[in-house]
């Protein structure tokens, strides 16, 4: 069984009752969602006025994000494909507006109206093209000039970043990969940030934490380029094997008939069928 | 489902141009109290569509609103409880949103929009 959870099922289907109750229930999980929706919050870069905002939580589960912030008293949208997550957010009472739809179909929502998004462990599972009409492509049109999105995931490997990043890049946004802890490979965190329209100063990428509080954006973005390197030599293609179509040849067999021969086994005689072609039989 | 999120939801078939306002077919509703924020309600009035809201709280049987809504009014604290009420504190829990263009219905039950897309309307 894959250890990670989008190898097993799409998540209409993983995230079933039990799924939902054991994931909400784990206090280890209600605590990294806390902490990472607080750090997408403030990657986010929302002005610091104290006027709530209106944000849209995409792949909101059972609406542990959305608690970090109602607490700030944001007033958010949240979207899951999953209903039995949903409906486990239903039973907690979570002050958002819940919907159920696929973030994979694009975003049912008017263009321009959103302060902020922020999805919290969700974008790798676009990744699995599990139908063929699942396109692993970002859509958020709806965000406002000069709005944030930002995405926390767990990419598989470098190649599905990249392939994130790209397609984001595509859809017309600004903005890159933000990585906290990048030295570490349990806390290490990947953030997507994207921002719309054309970048201005104030759509500059934040820096990456570290352990020792201390930013260091570009000390990550080295580290990611040696790390690249390393995996690109792992895939070094094997060597090819010789496939001769004629096969080995007398010469090989009567070789080879020899040595066991000195060895002690019992060989039949070289004879002059040894090692001829069969007759082509249908 | 608030008033607020179904100004914001609009119908995302494949081919619609106008999939908004999405038609508001109630069957039950209810009232859930909310505390008054001035600032935040000043943020979202620009990017409320207000024709579209004031035809959905007719729907759910509140009639308070104004025909016609301008930034002046926000200083009004009657106007605004009226338009907090109406965007935060009126709910709908069943019932049906209807794409203005292709007639789909889009379920609602127990206040969560079904907004799921069959395979051919992506």
């Amino acid at each position: 069984m894959p250890s990670r959870p989008e190898l097993r099922a799409p998540p209409e289907f993983f995230y079933n009752e039990e799924e939902a109750r054991k994931y909400t229930t784990s206090s280890r999980i209600i605590e990294i969602q806390g902490k990472l929706t607080e750090r997408a919050l403030e990657l986010l870069a929302l002005p610091d006025d104290g006027v709530p905002r209106f944000l849209l939580d995409i792949g909101c589960g059972s609406g542990l994000s959305g608690e970090t912030l109602s607490e700030k008293e944001h007033h958010w949208i949240g979207l899951d494909i999953s209903k039995s997550m949903l409906d486990v957010a239903l039973e907690r009472e979570v002050d958002g507006d819940l919907l159920l739809a696929d973030m994979g179909q694009g975003l049912a929502l008017r263009p321009g109206v959103i302060d902020g998004a922020i999805s919290i462990s969700a974008i790798q599972w676009l990744c699995n093209a599990d139908k063929s009409s699942n396109e692993p492509r970002l859509r958020l049109k709806c965000l406002t000039r000069g709005a944030r999105a930002v995405l926390q995931l767990y990419p598989e490997n470098e190649a599905q970043l990249e392939m994130i990043t790209a397609s984001a890049m595509r859809s017309g946004f600004a903005g890159g990969v933000v990585v906290d802890f990048p030295h570490s490979t349990r806390a290490k965190k990947y953030f997507l940030v994207l921002t719309c329209g054309p970048p201005s100063l104030s759509s500059a990428l934040p820096k990456a934490k570290t352990e020792d509080g201390e930013s260091c954006s570009d000390d990550s973005d080295s580290d990611e380029e040696n790390k690249t390197v390393s995996i690109s030599d792992r895939r070094r293609p094997r060597k090819k094997q010789k496939v001769n179509k004629k096969g080995k040849g007398r010469e090989w067999v009567v070789k080879k008939k020899e040595q066991m021969r000195k060895k002690g086994h019992s060989v039949p005689p070289d004879t002059k069928y040894t090692a001829r072609k069969r007759k082509a039989h249908f | 489902m608030r008033l607020l999120t179904h100004n914001m939801l609009s119908s995302n078939i494949k081919g619609v141009t106008n999939g908004f306002p999405l038609r508001l077919q109630v069957e039950k509703s209810v009232e859930k109290e909310v505390d008054l924020n001035p600032d935040f309600l000043k943020n979202i009035f620009p990017k409320i569509e207000w024709k579209a809201l004031v035809d959905a709280s007719r729907a759910l049987g509140y009639p308070e609103l104004p025909d016609e809504a301008e930034p002046s009014m926000l200083d009004s604290h009657d106007f605004l409880k009226k338009f907090h009420h109406a965007l935060l504190e009126l709910h709908v829990e069943e019932g049906a949103l209807i794409c203005p263009e292709t007639g789909r219905n889009f379920p609602i039950s127990k206040g969560i929009p079904n907004m799921l897309l069959h395979e051919d309307e992506v």
